[in-house]
């Protein structure tokens, strides 16, 4: 790379920084000012769920029934899970254990994967069954006699009690699930967006580019990770437990 | 500490952090059973800022960064707070005053 100076340890750092100590803290920094940017963001989400389930709190009771707490709880761990190992992994590099920082930012990116399979056996759930945000809302539509009485079959009593519910759902349901879709597939695509990082840190960790000097794309990827975590601690409960 | 400065925290640390998260989980899921009406969100609300403080103190290392990154996280946090608080007036003196929304 042009413009790149390398002193006498060996480290290398762009001409305008004082030292690679310098060029690491102003690249964090600089990752800190974007989390910035996507808190105020899903800030903005978190405002309008807050205020309309004030508002409204019969439609976001009535919505939240149709969610599963326990894929939720699931994926909180398995998230968790990952931010733990991320944060491992950096560690390991700091104290030159490339051979396990890679295998755990590798068990990093399968929870992440793992999350994003959970989300999509939990999204088909829903569209098969009409729980869709707005005007494309068709619950009602779907879930004729003989539908429910074969789901009744399966689960007893617990399938039966959701479908008597399908009459006494508030007007205007649809909105929990806008609120749904449009919170848990923003955070998705990060989780998606934060998977290519960590992918990327990957091959440039076996390509040899990071030591316990060098580190500063894995810290801000994992970062990022740590973020998208912390947006799931606050989802978690807004949506499937309150 | 790594000879460029950088802390280094113990393997130990992480572990009790991540058990505590953990932890804090399973009481949120746990508390949400019981129906304390709006209490119920301030307390799920209350568990995940704990939470959400252990990731951003040691996971995230803030603990021990530049304070500066800390500000920059915390500015950001008080911005919303303000959009939140403005917000919610407007709001609720339009349904204190009757009107639909």
């Amino acid at each position: 790379m042009a413009h790149r100076i390398t002193d006498a340890n060996g480290n290398h750092y762009a001409f305008h920084y004082k030292n690679s100590e310098h060029e690491f803290e102003a690249s964090k920094f600089g990752v800190w000012i974007f989390l910035c940017t996507e808190i105020l963001m899903f800030g903005g989400l978190f405002v309008g769920y807050i205020l309309y389930s004030g508002l409204y709190p019969q439609i976001f009771e009535a919505g939240s029934q149709f969610l599963d707490w326990k894929l939720g709880a699931l994926n909180t761990v398995v998230l968790l899970l990952s931010s733990f190992t991320i944060a491992v992994s950096i560690r390991c590099i700091q104290v030159n254990d490339q051979k396990n920082a890679f295998n755990l930012l590798l068990i990093t990116f399968l929870c992440g994967l793992g999350f994003m399979g959970i989300k999509s056996i939990e999204y088909s759930h829903k569209f098969h069954d009409g729980l869709l945000p707005g005007k494309y809302f068709n619950y009602q539509l779907h879930h004729n006699e003989g539908h429910a009485a074969d789901k009744a079959g399966h689960e007893d009593g617990h399938a039966a009690e959701a479908t008597t519910h399908v009459s006494e759902l508030p007007e205007n349901i649809a909105m929990y699930f806008s609120f749904y879709f449009v919170m848990t597939g923003i955070h998705g695509s990060h989780v998606l967006i934060g998977m290519g990082l960590i992918l990327w840190a990957m091959i440039r960790l076996k390509r040899g580019d990071f030591n316990a000097n060098h580190y500063t794309f894995v810290e801000g990827a994992a970062l990022f990770w740590h973020l998208v975590d912390l947006v799931w601690i606050y989802l978690f409960p807004l949506l499937y437990l309150v | 500490m790594s000879d460029n400065g950088h802390h280094i925290l113990p393997l130990k640390l992480y572990i009790t952090v991540f058990i505590s998260l953990l932890v804090l989980t399973a009481f949120t899921v746990w508390i949400a059973q019981f129906h304390f009406g709006a209490l119920n969100t301030f307390i799920a609300m209350l568990v995940a800022t704990v939470k959400a403080t252990l990731v951003a103190l040691y996971f995230m290392h803030l603990k021990y960064d530049d304070k500066m990154n800390a500000v920059c996280l915390l500015s950001g946090v008080f911005f919303l707070v303000v959009m939140f608080a403005f917000i919610a007036i407007d709001v609720y003196t339009r349904v204190l005053q009757g009107s639909t929304l």
